[in-house]
């Protein structure tokens, strides 16, 4: 690239970039603000609050923070753990093995992706309603146990397809059965993608609020996410520190995007998303 | 003689083989696909059938389901105003934000397909507002950007203009929440950067020698190679966006009078506030129809804008 088309790349992409970003920088201020500064139109406050990030830590009283951020790592660890065991487990099967109404499952596979939730979210609820597990994290957790969802099973197909056949061939030849070949052929082979599968996972569930304040009720449970909403419900808002806590609640994901965001890219284009 | 023999029973023997192998990896298959299959006919396709069997009754979670036919049904497409209004907004909602997204995230793929240096800087920028997703920390932030004295008001005073109270004006609370969708568009642009990336160079090498320049190239190779892929965020997009539920149901709680209140807080409100069980599985199964209807025009619409390889250019 010529040297003066790079520089307006630069400048072209900086600019936008601040552009995208101008609410989160206001935000990083606003969190540093009392409420009566919060109306100020400048970016940073005369003196930095930094109360509003000790005091909101421990807005609830009964709770801290650090109680919500254990409850939200422990869901996560269980998500997580379900979809990347499981997801590549499912893959292989539907991406290697030859077994009959193998087209049909897949394309079953395939629908249930286009599928609203809120199709099946009543009946679900009802379920688990009726196992007594409505209040605890399994409603939450155990569908990551089931592939991890279609999206990932998919996107792992895909992957596995793309690896040498040969490899599994010369395997078989030595003897290993379709487990050996999953465990010592394919297994390894797909855990660049199993890494997008558990950031994905991680990011989504984090986001997933639809699921936490449906079967969440004790604040002794509360996610991140909840204990937020209860902030922003009270009569006297504290803008200063809901906005510091909320700050704080991104954090985990943006560090893990930072530093995989390789294996967003990689993953999926490696996948093929286009076959 | 003997050779003869020996061809055949080895036939028999490796036609007995391969059926042999073949129920192996039959059972082999299944117990693969056993966690997805499980987790499928327990909470999707049972769910479903139960989802529509719920629909034609009266449930309130308390008792028994009543059997009451088709009255849901009758009741929300004659007598249930809130019904039209839901899916009005919502329909409003796909219409906008479904194509802004698309364009913005697919400009701003082709900007960060490009190596230079600091990239994965401008992607972690750019890709930010997508991570915040549709949390509580983003309804704090857009209330009070948006409020009548919030950031954006402020700003617009320099210019002389004194703006509404975005999020309780009902004219503009929408607008708001469409804003906020289209500023998060990380995911779709991720899923295009990896499609560009799989664009053959060779394809604008060679057209480059043919002469053609940048706009050409755009409209002759990235956009009918890119196709599938559009296509794919297009039907995920419009699935996605008809379901919208958190920014609505955190940043404006459906209101002010209704102006946000998409369909699936709608749903939400009648099954789990209301807990008319019933009500809100036929509203569920009315959704459904929709989905799958738009998805159905979609693909039908496919065939004739989306560029296929293997397909000798026409669609699959």
């Amino acid at each position: 690239m010529k040297p003066h088309a790079k520089f307006t790349n630069h400048l072209l992409l900086t600019v936008f970039s601040v552009l995208m970003l101008y609410p989160v920088i206001w935000w990083i201020g606003a969190s540093l603000k009392t409420t009566a500064e919060l109306t100020s139109p400048s970016l940073w406050p005369a003196t930095p609050m930094w109360e509003n990030y000790t005091k909101g830590w421990s807005f609830s009283g009964e709770y801290t923070f650090t109680h919500f951020f254990g409850n939200t790592l422990l869901m996560e660890l269980g998500n997580v753990t379900g979809g990347v065991l499981t997801a590549a487990i499912v893959a292989y099967g539907f991406g290697r093995l030859r077994f009959k109404l193998r087209g049909f499952w897949f394309s079953v596979l395939l629908l249930t992706m286009m599928l609203p939730g809120q199709v099946t979210v009543v009946p679900q609820y009802i379920l688990f309603n009726k196992l007594g597990f409505v209040d605890s994290y399994v409603p939450l957790v155990l569908p990551h146990f089931f592939g991890g969802g279609a999206f990932f099973i998919f996107l792992l197909v895909q992957f596995i397809r793309g690896i040498p056949r040969e490899l599994d061939e010369a395997a078989k030849i030595d003897g290993a059965s379709v487990y050996g070949i999953f465990l010592r052929i394919i297994f390894p082979l797909v855990k660049p993608a199993l890494v997008t599968v558990a950031i994905f996972t991680f990011i989504w569930s984090w986001d997933d609020f639809f699921a936490q304040v449906l079967y969440l009720s004790s604040i002794d449970k509360f996610t991140v996410g909840l204990a937020l909403r209860m902030f922003i419900d009270q009569f006297d808002i504290q803008w200063g520190q809901l906005l510091a806590m909320s700050l704080l609640s991104v954090v985990p994901s943006v560090a893990i995007f930072f530093f995989a965001q390789k294996y967003f890219v990689e993953g999926i284009a490696t996948t093929g998303l286009k076959g | 003689m003997s050779a003869k023999t020996s061809t055949k029973t080895r036939l028999e023997k490796w036609s007995i083989r391969k059926r042999k192998n073949s129920e192996e990896t039959n059972i082999a298959g299944y117990i693969f696909i056993s966690p997805w299959l499980i987790g499928f006919l327990l909470l999707t396709l049972w769910p479903i059938s139960q989802s529509l069997y719920l629909s034609f009754t009266e449930y309130s979670l308390l008792s028994e389901p009543v059997w009451i036919g088709s009255d849901n049904y009758v009741k929300i497409f004659t007598d249930d105003s809130t019904f039209i209004k839901s899916l009005s907004v919502t329909f409003t909602f796909v219409l906008f934000s479904v194509p802004l997204k698309l364009f913005f995230s697919l400009m701003v793929a082709i900007a960060l397909n490009k190596s230079i240096r600091g990239m994965n800087l401008y992607r972690t920028a750019i890709y930010f507002p997508s991570l915040i997703g549709g949390s509580i920390a983003v309804a704090a932030l857009w209330r009070n950007m948006f409020g009548a004295d919030g950031y954006v008001n402020q700003i617009l005073a320099w210019f002389g203009i004194h703006g509404p109270a975005w999020i309780s004006n009902p004219d503009t609370s929408l607008g708001t929440l469409i804003l906020l969708n289209t500023w998060q568009f990380g995911s779709t642009m991720v899923i295009f950067l990896a499609g560009l990336k799989q664009i053959p160079q060779e394809l604008y090498e060679s057209a480059s020698v043919d002469g053609a320049g940048k706009v050409r190239k755009f409209i002759s190779i990235t956009l009918p190679m890119l196709s599938p892929v559009v296509f794919f965020n297009l039907v995920l997009g419009v699935i996605g966006s008809f379901q919208t539920f958190t920014s609505a149901f955190i940043i404006t709680r459906g209101g002010p009078i209704n102006s946000t209140y998409v369909y699936a807080i709608f749903l939400y409100e009648k099954a789990f506030k209301h807990y008319q069980m019933g009500y809100a599985s036929a509203l569920a199964w009315i959704l459904l129809v929709i989905v799958a209807a738009l998805t159905t025009i979609n693909f039908f619409a496919s065939r004739y804008w989306v560029f296929y390889e293997s397909g000798g250019g026409r669609a699959k």
